[in-house]
This record gives structure tokens, sequence and C-alpha cells, in this order.
């Protein structure tokens, strides 16, 4: 990667507490985030993606600690103070979620959001400035201006995604994280949003986490995509080159399971997502994986760089002088029973 | 916190029903008992060893009395709960599901209900029934049923109505089943988890509302059974004498009660609704290695 | 198709929802409107078909499907399932019904009573249609659950939904909808809020229970994608009408409503070839309770033309756009040459505008030709019958809407001007006649 990243991600790890043991969600994850960058960061629902999403923003609720680095502008985010970590939130590091409604106030006016926003982060401008920024960057959401003093009610869903984006953007933030961001909308609406979304950087400069369970999501709208698997990226690289050959057998067999208008059978993995408190030994995905080898039950992968910056954590990539004799046989285990899977 | 107000409710509540019960073993002498051994007792005789709590002006046993209080109040409270409940889940479910002009008018018989002063209404209703039935247990018991309906059909209601909304409603209705058959199977389950805590809320609520009913002579009848609040009327002119054991021991006992009842209510609503309810925290070990093995390169 | 090979008919099908308004109104007890969900459709379901509903939200696919199920109150219109009119039935005998037609909802989890356990779950509509004694019941509750998958069925009969994934909740629903032995399966969304790796297993087992049990499926959905492996046929909705319909393999070939295309360009494709479409339609799908004059997609249709409903509301629709992209200075001077647009909310083919105070009609018309000679091919000028200035007023007058009708394409129907012969002889009359007026 050729720009300096916004945001370095160094070994975080993010866990939970829960009665039944820790959850480890984010277990040393390490990523780069380049300067108006579009990253996706897909898998399975319960692999972490969101998790870690919030865990870059510093956002993790009660009974979470975390772990490692997250360097922005120099400074290491994880254990900055409260205080100075919600002065970044907004200008420099930015947050959209899935349900757009439940993050806009019912009683107050789009201009007020915008106000609000804008006066606090910007205390210094004046009342046209404000009005001046926050009717063009509304604009080039396609809110038009004659709608400014209307109410979150008034607008549809779709239009409410493109004011939750206006409103992160307004601020111009460094780096937006897109939680399943298009995910409550319809196929052309989304499509739209994703436009928009990749077009992030021409207009804004803005670096973009999309985090998402669709890979043609990914496919269309990022430069670059992470794939998350049981709290550990699994593989990341440059997206054409990741979905036009995967690397990992789980990008692999992920891809085969997309249901996509090419599709002419139908593919499943087997088994599902592990339970993260207490999660396989050696590779994580081995018990689904069809080429799993006998190393990969007993050791932990070794993270591998590829062509073009490409990282693969997985066996099947070695090292080799790690792999034991024999450790390349193909692993024999039991049948994964269909009641385990869906 | 909650876990801690739960049981500190659920000891002293439990202390009153064990009193209530075991009256008859541990009240020194009857309610109404104010001679023994062919003697009569002093009267307003000061606590001592013979009357722990002293005696009052009828020179029955003070202790003896808030003993059989507790049975008094335990019973009136428990029949005023069966009655309630047994009339206003029954009809917010009703009206909830069906909605429509039956809905209406129990809302609006309700609601008139609701905006009644609750000690005029149970007053009003007292005095109605003290003529055919008499002012025993049950009428103070139905005086405060009246009073509490309305808390329970509101409640019930208008989680019906959240819940008739859930696609497993609507489900159910799509598998062919019967309006009743779908209140009882699918939505009472889900609705009646909220009134174990708001059942024990309302009883300290109507501890308190016979004890005014007592106070101001529409409760029960003294030769009916002791009852806290009635004593605490007689000790009013006491007070003024410096006589303070006659006044003093039933108000503690309603205060006490009535406390113990919120803590075990408010606990309860604590531990059932998830809403107020906080994660448990719980200490997050980051040492831990984050595998089996340890990666050998890093 | 032999006739007795129908299952479902479905003629003239109108179900409106009644809209209460404002609050004012609302006091006066009068009633805004109607939601059209369905509005005139037609169609027939056969026997061993897979038959798909799609469209977006506000389309009305769930409330046509509903309406099927005789769960929602047609408001016209005739439902029959083989040959008994549904429609005309009253409670009872729609329950009764519920033994044959069954449905799997799109929400796994909030289908499923919390309070229930597994076999309590599917046992109950045995229950309710009063099948079998207990013991055979319980026979058949671990048999239909081995059936969906869920096997060993001990594994799972005493389980609370919460202790399930989501797959397994959906397969407990399935399993409860096909335990009754139904003729017709109603699947509403039954995979999209799965994980994309779990979804190929719930529509296996779909496919496999419906060559098992000889189902009939109608199979709601807003995702093309899976429709086009799991459809025989396939219904495009768009506001309550079925814009196009026609068997699978011809509707992805050669789809012929400029709807259904752009729904194909605007799926997400995981192959790296692929980039975000831009020739998007604009906007979202429109309020049905005042849908577009004419064909109800023309506002978004890139190939619309003359008579395909041209009104009021698309004129402020493209001043909108455009002051969206401009400059505040730019967008307020125009806003005060247009003055107040409350006229162009009323839906209509003809409108009187007044001009911002101090300004005159002919500054109106001279910023809407300015905006035309932008971009003349644009459709929306194609609509515009004449423009004229009248001191304070700019008038405006679209061709005559005509509303479009079903026409056989081959082995599709499609509701669409663009295959209207007579349409586009009148659009070109129209155009003959403008040019030769001028404008």
């Amino acid at each position: 990667m050729t720009t300096t990243p916004v945001v370095s991600v160094r070994d975080l790890r993010v866990y939970y507490g829960t009665p039944r043991g820790t959850v480890r969600a984010v277990d040393r994850v390490s990523l780069d985030i380049g300067e108006g960058e579009v990253l996706g960061l897909v898998g399975e629902s319960g692999c972490g993606k969101s998790t870690l999403g919030r865990g870059i923003l510093g956002l993790l609720p009660e009974g979470a600690a975390s772990d490692g680095e997250v360097i922005y502008g120099g400074k290491n985010l994880v254990g900055m103070n409260p205080k100075e970590l919600r002065r970044l939130r907004g200008p420099d590091l930015g947050l959209i979620f899935q349900e757009p409604m439940t993050r806009l106030n019912p009683v107050m006016r789009i201009e007020d959001h915008f106000r609000e926003a804008l006066e606090q982060h910007e205390p210094n401008l004046t009342d046209r400035e404000i009005r001046t920024r926050s009717l063009e960057t509304l604009g080039q959401m396609g809110i038009p201006p004659t709608r400014f003093r209307q109410y979150p009610h008034e607008f549809s869903g779709g239009m409410r995604q493109r004011i939750m984006i206006a409103l992160a953007l307004v601020l111009r933030p460094k780096l937006l994280v897109a939680d399943e961001p298009t995910t409550s909308l319809d196929v052309i609406v989304e499509a739209q949003i994703l436009g928009i979304l990749s077009d992030l950087r021409r207009n804004f400069g803005t670096a973009l986490l999309l985090i998402t369970h669709n890979l043609g999501i990914v496919a269309e709208a990022c430069d670059r995509v992470a794939v998350m698997y049981a709290g550990q990226i699994a593989e990341e690289g440059d997206a054409r080159d990741v979905f036009g050959e995967p690397a990992h057998p789980y990008t692999r067999e992920l891809l085969r399971s997309t249901i996509s208008l090419e599709t002419d059978e139908l593919h499943s993995i087997p088994g599902a997502p592990p339970n993260l408190i207490d999660p396989p030994n050696g590779c994580r995905f081995h018990p689904r994986c069809p080429s799993a080898m006998e190393v990969c039950a007993s050791r932990d992968p070794v993270e591998q760089t590829l062509d073009e910056g490409r990282r693969v954590l997985c066996w099947l990539h070695g090292p080799d002088e790690l792999i034991p004799e024999g450790g390349r046989d193909e692993l024999e285990r039991e049948e994964i029973a269909v009641a385990e899977e869906a | 916190m909650a876990r801690s107000m739960l049981w500190i409710g659920a000891g002293i509540t439990l202390a009153f029903v064990l009193i209530a019960l075991l009256a008859p073993v541990i009240a020194p002498y009857d309610f109404d008992t104010f001679r023994a051994n062919g003697h009569r007792f002093p009267q307003l005789a000061a606590p001592s060893w013979d009357h722990l709590m002293g005696t009052n002006v009828q020179s029955t046993d003070v202790l003896s009395r808030i003993i059989w209080g507790a049975q008094t109040e335990l019973k009136v409270v428990i029949v005023s709960m069966v009655f309630s409940i047994g009339v206003g889940v029954p009809l917010g479910l009703l009206s909830g599901y069906f909605g429509g002009w039956l809905d209406r008018v129990l809302v609006l018989l309700m609601d008139a209900l609701l905006v009644f002063p609750f000690l005029l209404l149970a007053i009003v209703i007292a005095f109605l029934l003290s003529d055919r039935v008499g002012q025993g247990i049950f009428t103070a018991a139905i005086a405060i049923t009246v009073v509490y309906v309305p808390l329970y059909f509101r409640v019930v209601r208008n989680h019906t109505i959240s819940i008739r909304e859930e696609p497993f409603v609507e489900a159910a209705r799509a598998l062919g089943a019967r309006p009743f058959t779908v209140i009882r199977k699918y939505v009472f389950f889900n609705v009646v988890q909220n009134v174990p805590p708001l059942a024990t809320l309302n009883a300290a609520d109507a501890i308190l509302t016979l004890a005014a009913l007592g106070f101001l002579g529409y409760g029960i009848q003294p030769t009916d059974g002791a009852e806290w609040g009635y004593d605490i009327n007689r000790a009013v002119s006491d007070a003024a004498s410096g006589i303070w054991w006659t006044g003093l021991f039933p108000g503690l006992a309603i205060v006490l009660l009535v406390t113990g009842l919120t803590l075990l209510g408010e606990g309860l609503n604590e531990t059932i609704n998830p809403v107020l309810r906080k994660r448990p925290k719980v200490k997050v070990d980051m040492s831990q290695p984050t595998s089996g093995t340890e990666p050998e390169s890093r | 198709m032999p006739l007795d090979d129908v299952l479902v008919s479905i003629r003239g099908l109108k179900t409106y929802y009644s809209i209460r308004g404002s609050f004012a109104s609302r006091i006066i007890g009068r009633e805004a409107g109607h939601v059209r969900a369905v509005d005139d459709v037609s169609l027939e379901l056969h026997r061993g078909e897979v038959l798909g509903l799609v469209g977006e939200s506000g389309s009305g696919k769930t409330t046509l499907g509903r309406t099927i199920l005789g769960l929602v109150a047609a408001t016209e219109g005739s439902v029959q399932f083989e040959g008994r009119e549904i429609t005309k039935m009253n409670e009872r005998e729609l329950r009764r019904l519920r033994r044959e037609m069954q449905v799997v909802f799109q929400d796994p989890h909030a289908s499923l009573n919390p309070a229930m356990t597994v076999q309590q779950l599917v046992e109950h509509p045995l229950q309710i249609h009063k099948v079998g004694t207990r013991a055979e019941r319980r026979s058949r509750v671990a048999e239909t659950l081995s059936i969906v998958g869920l096997d060993p069925p001990e594994q799972f009969m005493e389980k609370y939904p919460a202790d399930l994934s989501g797959g397994q909740k959906q397969r407990v629903v399935i399993a409860r909808a096909i335990i009754l032995n139904p003729v017709l399966l109603v699947a509403d969304e039954p995979v999209s809020m799965l994980d994309m790796s779990v979804r190929a297993k719930i529509l296996e087992l779909m496919l496999y229970l419906k060559r098992q049990l000889n189902l009939t499926y109608l199979y709601i959905t807003h995702d093309l994608a899976t429709a086009k492996f799991f459809c025989d046929r396939i219904a495009i909705l768009y506001l309550g009408r079925i814009v196009e319909i026609g068997p699978s393999e011809a509707i992805y070939a050669d789809p012929k409503h400029p709807y259904t295309r752009a729904l194909l360009r605007a799926i997400p494709n995981p192959d790296p070839r692929h980039a975000v479409p831009r020739d998007l339609p604009p906007g979202e799908v429109p309020d049905a309770a005042r849908p577009p004059l004419g064909c109800s997609f023309h506002p978004r249709c890139p190939l619309a033309f003359e008579v395909c409903g041209w009104e009021t509301r698309d004129l402020r629709d493209l001043l909108e756009a455009r002051w969206a992209m401009q400059a505040q200075e730019d967008y307020e001077a125009e806003q005060a040459l247009m003055g107040d647009l409350g006229a162009l909310d009323e839906p209509a083919s003809h409108v009187r505008l007044k001009a911002g105070s101090g300004r005159t009609g002919a500054e109106v018309v001279a910023l809407l030709e300015s905006i035309r000679e932008k971009s003349p091919d644009a459709p929306f000028w194609k609509g515009i019958r004449q423009i004229a200035a009248d001191g304070q007023f700019a008038e405006l007058e679209w061709h005559e809407p005509i509303a479009p009708r079903p026409l056989d394409q081959g082995d599709t129907t499609v509701e669409c001007h663009l295959y209207d012969e007579e349409a586009l002889a009148e659009a070109d009359r129209r155009r003959a006649e403008v040019t030769a007026v001028g404008v």
C-alpha cells in the first residue's frame, strides 16, 4: 500500500466478560486503513466484525476490555481517556449505524441535528456557515435544500440513511466506520448508497471501514477487503485479488455460498462459527474447513504475506519449516451433524 | 444492588408471613383479650415483662394485637390481590387483544376508577358493602380490590397490545388458532411476567390503604380482628399524654412491612425486567493466551 | 396448462388499507385516504410450482401473500383456493383452511413464541386442529423435526427458541408449517434474515420438502438472486401492481420492464469484475397512498415518454434534484423566483404556478427553458405539452396520462407502454402536435 495509514491497528484484542466466561470477540487483529481508502470487513455474524469496528473507535460497551494499539494521528486510542476520545469522535472518527431512524431524534428538525453537531465541534462557525456547510453536504447525498427544515419521520428509509451519512461527513472525519449501513434498505436504494460511500474518497477524502456480511457489496464498493473469522483476520488484501483468487479456504467457501445471479448450484459451509469463549485449537476454521490438514488442528496458523501485500492466516501457505512431518496429511474428523450447522 | 434489595425485602416479608401464620402459637394473648387468670390487664400500662409492648386503653396487649394484626393484613392483602389480579388480568388481555368497542368501554371505565381518589373510592365501596356483608376482612379486601383492578388492567392491556403485534401471534393465527387459544398460549405467558413485581408493590400500597381505612373507621370492625390502622387511630389521644407505645408499635409494623414489600417488588422488577437490569460485571482476563498454542513468530 | 392444475386463482384483487392522517383530521374522524397495497392483481398459482413475488418494500408483496392466506381482508376481487372463494369466508371457515395453506415468516426469532419449547411449538398446529392422540402427536413432531434436519429430534424438543441459532429457528418454523401436510406454503422472505452461509441450506431444505411433500410455494422476496435459483415463475411487483410476470428463465434472460432491469442491475455481485452500478433509477418507491399518475414507475424510469403520466410532482422532484447539486446562492435565487411550490403537491397534469413575489411568470418560464436546454432529452421534458407565461403565473400542461395495461410478450406479460403499439402511436401523434405548435 502506498498511502500512509489513517489508522493503524496492531495486535488489538477486545474481550467481553460474560457469566459463562470471557468472549474473545477480537483476538490479535492488525490492520491498516489508508487515507481515503474503502476497506471492507466481511464475515459471518458472530465473528467479531462489529466489535472490531467499535473497538477501533473506542466505543465499547461496559464489561469489555481492550488491549493493543489503535494508532490515530500518532496517538494510541486504546486506553485513551474518554474525554479526549469523545473530542475525536465526530471531527476525526465517525460512525454510521444500520438502523438510521433510531439514531435521529424524532422531535428535532434535520437542520437542528446539523447545527448541534457543528456547534459542538466547531464553535466558531457563523449561522450562515453552518447552513452552507450542511446544505452542501446534504446536497452531495442527494437531499434537496427544500427539506432542510423537515423532521426525520418525513423522510424515507434511504433518505434517512443519506442524512445520517451527511451528518457524519459534515464534520469532515478522516475515518468513517459504517456498520451494515444498507442492510435494512431496498436493493436499488442500497446500490445508490453504496455508490455514495464508494465515492467518499473523491468527494471528502474520508477513509471508510465498511462492515457487512454481503460479499457482493464489498466486491463492488471496496478497494481492499479483510475477511474476519472467529475474532481474527483470515485474509486481507486487494478486493479484486481476494475475490478473484481467494487464498484462505474460508474466503473461498464464503464466496461459494453467496447466492448471486450467476449461482447455478447451492453451496454452504458446514457447521457454524465457533463459540468465542472457547474457540477450537489450532486454526479456528479447521473444523469446518474442507482443506484442513493435520497441522491445522494442533498449531495456530502463522500469518503469511503473499504477493501485493496480501496477508493470509492459513497453513496451506506455510511456512513449511513450521509444519511438522505428516502435518500436511488430510485431517481426519467426524462429520458435522446437520443439526449443528444452521 | 437489585439482588440485595430483593433479599432484604423477601426476608422482611417472610418474617411477617411467619408471624401471621404462627400467630396462635407466638402471640401471648388473643387480640381482644383484656383479662387473664381472673385479672383484668392494667389500662395503658408501659412496656414491661408482663406486656412487652405495653397495653392500650382497652387493656389489651399491644404485642398480641401487632401479631394478630399481621395475620389480618396478610388475609386482606391476599384476598384483594387474588381478586384484583383475577379481574384485572383477564380484562386487560381481552381488551388489549380484541380492541374495538370492548376496549374503549373498559378503558373508559378503568380510567374513571383510576382518576377517582383511591381512598375515597375504597371508603365508598366499604360503606356500600358494610350494609350487606358487614365490616369484615372480605369487605375491606373488596374495597381495596376495586382500587387496584385498573392498575393490573392497564399494565396487562398495554403489554397485550404490543404482544399482539408480534409476528409469533400472527404466526399462531396463520396456524388456525382460535383467538382464545392465541391469548392463552401466546399472549398470556409473555404478559404475565409483569404481574409479580406489580403485585408486590401493590401489596405494599394495599397495606397502607387498609391502614388508612382502619384509621378512618371504615376498615375491619374491632371485634372481627386486630388491625394496625385502627390501633393507631385509638392511640392518637394517648400520644398527647406521653403514652408512646400504643401508637409507635403498630406504626413501626406498618412501616417495616411496607418497606419490606416495596424492596421485594423493586427487586423483582429489576431482576425480571431486562431494561432495568444491568449486565452483571464480569472481570475480563486479558492475560490468557490467544489459543491453545502460542504463535511462534509474530 | 390444464384448468384443474390451478391451485390458487386471483382475479382483480385489491387490498387497501385506510390511513388516518394528521392529528386534526383524526379528531374530526375523517379518513385521510387509502394505501393501495395491492392494486388490481390477477394471477394463477399452479399446483407444484414455485411462484416468486419479487419487489421492494412498499410493493405490496407481503400484503398480497397475507390476502391469499386470508390474514388480511381483501377490498375487492377474488381469491380462489382449489375453487373455494377465500375472500367470502368467515373466521371459522378460514381456520379450517389453515390446514391446507401455511406460512413461513421472515424473522424466525420473532415468529416463535419465546415461552414455548420446540416440542410445544411444532405440536401446536396438531392440537389446534385436533389431530391424533398425545403420543401420536409427539412422534409426529419428532418425525417432522428429523425431516427438517433437526436430528436427532430429542436433542431439540425440550429447547426454547432462545437456545437455537437463526437457521435452526427457521427449521423449527418450517417444521411447524409442514406438520399439517399443507398443499400451499407461503414463504415470506424466509432467508433474508439469515447469514449468507445458512441461506443455501434453508433453500435446499425447502426444495427438498417441496419434492417430498408435493408442496406448492409462493416465495415472497426482495432478492432476485435467490428467486432466480428458487422459482419456476416470477412476478415483479411495483406499488401494488404486477409489472412483469413470466417464467424465471425468460425474466432473467430478457427482462422487459425497465423496473425489472433496474432491480437486476442493482443486485450486489461478488464477482470482482462488477462495479457499483451507476445508472440506477433515482429516488425510492413512492407513497402508495398517493401513487404517481399513469405508470407508477414513470418518475424513476429512464425510458419513460409522453404518455407515461408526467405531472406536477415530477416538476418538484426535478427542481429539488437540481437544487441539491447547486451552490447555496444559486439555489436561493432560484427558489425565490419559483416562489411557493405548494401548488405542485396536488397530483395533476396541469398547473398554474405563481412566481415569487415581485417576479413574473415569464422569468419562471425562462428558468424552466434554461433547465431544459441542459438536458433536452431527459424523459421529463417529453411529458411537457405546453409551458406559457401569464402575468404573474407560469402555466404548465403535461400530456394526458394513459394507464399501462398488461401485454403478452412471448412467455412474459408486462405492463409497460414501451410494448404497447397504441400507446407508442399516441405518443408519436402528440409529439408531432407539440412540434407543430411549437413550445
